[in-house]
């Protein structure tokens, strides 16, 4: 064993495994986490399906039926959709910059702990028939205390609480990781455009997230402890939760999307063998949808009576949207009509689905934006399947191209490309047979959220059609598990770069080591590895006795000084565990958050005090900022 | 990877102060994230008085006496907190031990302050929604600043105890950025708590 690995290596068994600080490591199960919760959340609305399948039916009844809406939107978006891209991010992003870690490493775990044991508490308390009641977006008066007595909104309340600081440990450690952390040379220009939407996603979730973190507060103490902050008989508002809401809900939608943006101006240039054609426009894109995405959220209220001026700028808004998200699908378009013909790979496949649902996904968006036709579709399944147009094709479809283009980085094994086309066509077909009749359902007046119709009404055909829909994707998923357990069990060995892509995480080995990169390359461009000299120079000198990561300049990325990373621990999942006592003994009783943050300040303490074994190894490599010669000779000599 | 050339970093110091450091960048966001946190809920408290027929609803405003009291100590505070911080950029153990210590006196001070606030508050949080956004504004501050106390209290244990290594000088110096930020977070909420309802 060399050196490195002597020190990036975690002690083996369940304690490593438990106190691991290994970004790849804490990804990886943040992924397979964020994946078993869509497969369970997609149970859930199998279930709806199967009910809604005939008019008339008593499978499921009114009670159960709210839980069952309300746990698959609150799990979709709160336990799949945000966390998976920032899980994908947390596992690529320091191999696409170039580094070893992730900023934080401890942060990072007590971050993934936090998500897990958030999100065991909400399917227990489902599977307890405390399941929350009142939808995703859980609107008061329904979710205040007079119509939901119970704990059912308390633990969704909690739920929140729990994803969002989840959220927020991921958004800090990307924003830093991709700020300070790049290989020397990968100045902003050369980012790699997923990690340059990763980035665009982390500043809105810092943005966005404190927004519902707040409102959830709110609401949980006007059912726990009597505050009035929505009740209008002292002087509160119903509306206000709304606008709380969707001012993190609106560009929560974006959070899930712009990811995946960025999935696309990787995959696609690697198969094109071409740079993507339009890099400054496509950044400038994804930022102006960023900053377009917080001026949006009045479009979810446009039935709840505000003035017409208003309803006029949000409309407005709202269609503005189109603009960066039509150039950018032009770039694309551009970029896969300008290279190398493209071989219609699983991800590719993926890809072109994504360009299909979406782009329809974006028309009843324009549609919907409009506050005039909004009032008519409003609550009805149209918006049910605008929205699922939307997600699935904007995030899910390139969330599958993109597993299956770096699933051979992660695993060093290339899924199968014929159970990759089954996944793909059964995904593809049956979500448009599933969700296609809900723009019908939705025109012919069926409203969202009831848990039966009657057959007069006529729409048992159309139901019957997406339920079987339903189905055919169940099926792809379920292909997509077996093709993932097959190809652990027994797939072919995929090479370093099996797509020869261009960006740094294929020029390392697959699976990385535990350090990443034995030698830290210098970039020159934005598709290093398509470079004929690569790596022109390596860094030489960190430190290895302890983890350790180059710092560079925010600007240019040159070289500014060598941080020491914390070791594995298991404070961080001590920390996790009592912030999970706190969080749900806040449910019950307002005194928990006195005495539980007693623990959660003992762990966090002991998570921080340095042991002296480690104070002593620091102390060994040390050199002082006064003391370092003038960082800029290195660099210089390398440029000249 | 065999490069021809090598860049050697191994005359790059191990840590480094301000911007220059991750943990200042992490600092930063956490401000960030806790600053749209406070924003959000100012914007919740005009909101509400936006809709009201009155202001403060049913109720006398807060008294004036203990939060501005605070406001004082918060912004005295001000004074060790950036000695020390200077303390830290000369790697001067003494000095920062010195002023971590009287930071943490002010601190004191501050927290018993707080206390008398909540009963000055002339309110309730049940009362009514004027009630509960004041409740929640104070509180959140008060979060701030008993969680930025422990972590200034845990950190000058550390400097008195070790094991001390350089980089301990950062964490100071980054801690003071955050002493800076409840101080700076606390003064639109004393004007919107204590002169709103007096001025407007």
């Amino acid at each position: 064993m060399s050196q490195l690995d002597c020190t990036w290596a975690d002690s083996p068994g369940l304690v490593g495994a438990l106190a691991t600080v290994d970004h790849k490591r804490i990804a990886i199960r943040y992924i397979v986490t964020t994946l078993v919760f869509f497969a369970l959340a997609g149970l859930l609305a199998l279930v709806m399906r199967t009910q809604l399948a005939r008019a008339d039916n008593d499978l499921v009844g009114p009670d159960l039926y709210n839980q069952l809406f309300s746990m698959h939107g609150s799990a979709m978006m709160f336990l799949f959709a945000v966390p998976v891209m920032e899980a994908v991010a947390l596992y690529l992003v320091p191999l696409m910059v170039g580094t070893r870690n992730v900023a934080f490493p401890r942060l990072n775990a007590y971050g993934y702990w936090l998500f897990l044991f958030g999100g065991l508490m909400s399917f227990t308390v489902f599977a307890l028939n405390i399941g929350p009641e009142a939808g995703w977006f859980s609107y008061v008066p329904l979710a205040g205390p007079q119509y939901s007595p119970g704990k059912r909104t308390d633990f969704w309340a909690q739920l929140i609480t729990f994803t969002e600081v989840a959220a927020l440990i991921g958004a800090v450690q990307i924003i830093v990781t991709v700020f300070k952390m790049r290989a020397p040379g990968m100045t902003l220009s050369r980012l790699p455009m997923f990690a340059w939407a990763m980035l665009v996603t982390a500043f809105m979730i810092v943005f966005a997230m404190p927004s519902v973190m707040l409102a959830s507060t709110f609401l949980i103490t006007d059912r726990l402890v009597s505050t009035q902050f929505f009740n209008p008989a002292e002087g509160g508002d119903v509306l206000l939760w709304q606008h709380m809401f969707w001012f993190f809900g609106h560009p929560e939608v974006y959070i899930i999307f712009v990811p995946a943006l960025g999935m696309i101006s990787e995959i696609l240039p690697a198969f094109a063998r071409r740079r993507v054609v339009g890099y400054l426009g496509l950044v400038i894109a994804l930022v102006s949808i960023a900053f377009l995405s917080f001026g949006l959220w009045v479009h979810h209220m446009f039935t709840t009576g505000l003035p017409p001026l208003g309803m006029s700028f949000f409309t407005v808004a709202s269609i503005m949207i189109a603009l960066p998200t039509g150039l950018q699908i032009f770039c694309w378009i551009a970029t896969l009509t300008t290279g190398q013909p493209v071989r219609f790979a699983t991800p590719i496949l993926f890809v072109i689905g994504f360009f299909f649902i979406f782009v329809i996904g974006g028309m009843t968006g324009v549609m919907l934006g409009a506050s005039t036709l909004d009032q008519q579709l409003h609550d009805s399944y149209f918006v049910v399947a605008h929205l699922h147009y939307v997600l699935i094709g904007g995030a899910v479809f390139p969330l599958f191209a993109g597993f299956h283009y770096w699933f051979p980085k992660i695993t060093g094994r290339q899924l199968s490309e014929r159970l990759g086309r089954w996944n793909f066509w059964l995904f593809f077909i049956g979500f448009n047979v599933a969700f296609f009749p809900m723009h019908i359902l939705g025109l012919e007046g069926m409203p969202r959220r009831v848990y039966t119709y009657s057959a007069a009404s006529g729409w048992e055909g159309l139901n019957l059609l997406a339920t079987l829909g339903a189905f055919m994707v169940g099926a792809s998923v379920l292909v997509f598990i077996c093709n993932v357990v097959l190809t652990l069990l027994r797939g072919t060995r995929a090479g370093d770069n099996p797509w020869g892509a261009p960006g740094l995480e294929w020029a390392t080995a697959s699976p990385p080591p535990a350090y990443n990169f034995s030698d830290i390359p210098v970039v020159q461009s934005r598709s290093p590895l398509w470079e004929e000299n690569f790596p022109v120079a390596t860094v030489a000198g960190l430190p290895e006795s302890v983890p350790t990561v180059l710092v560079t300049r925010l600007h240019d990325a040159q070289p500014d000084h060598v941080a020491l990373l914390p070791a594995a621990s298991l404070w961080p999942l001590l920390a996790a565990l009592a912030t999970t006592v706190l969080f749900i003994g806040t449910v019950f009783s307002p005194w928990a958050l006195i005495w539980g943050s007693v623990p959660v300040g003992i762990t966090l303490i002991g998570w921080f005090w340095p042991t002296a074994d480690e104070a002593r190894r620091h102390r060994e490599i040390e050199i002082r900022p006064r003391e370092a010669e003038q960082r800029e000779v290195a660099f210089g000599e390398l440029s000249a | 990877m065999n490069a021809r050339t090598t860049l050697d970093v191994s005359r790059l110091p191990t840590y480094a102060f301000g911007h220059r450091s991750l943990m200042w960048w992490g600092t930063a966001g956490m401000i960030v994230i806790e600053s749209t946190l406070f924003a959000i809920g100012l914007v919740g408290y005009f909101y509400l008085r936006g809709i009201a027929h009155e202001w403060p609803l049913s109720a006398p405003p807060p008294e004036l006496r203990y939060g501005t009291w605070n406001t004082a100590i918060l912004l005295l505070s001000g004074i060790p907190n950036q000695l020390a911080a200077r303390a830290a950029l000369r790697e001067d153990l003494g000095a920062v031990r010195r002023w971590m210590l009287v930071c943490l006196a002010a601190g004191v001070a501050f927290q018993v302050v707080r206390a008398l606030e909540f009963t000055a508050l002339n309110t309730h949080w049940s009362r009514n929604a004027y009630g509960s956004i004041v409740y929640a504004l104070l509180t959140l501050h008060t979060v701030h600043m008993v969680t930025d106390f422990v972590d200034t209290a845990v950190l000058a244990v550390l400097m008195f105890t070790g094991p001390l290594t350089g980089r301990r000088f950062v964490d100071v110096s980054e801690n003071a950025g955050y002493w800076w930020f409840v101080i700076g977070a606390w003064l639109p909420i004393y004007f919107t708590i204590y002169l709103v309802p007096r001025l407007f």
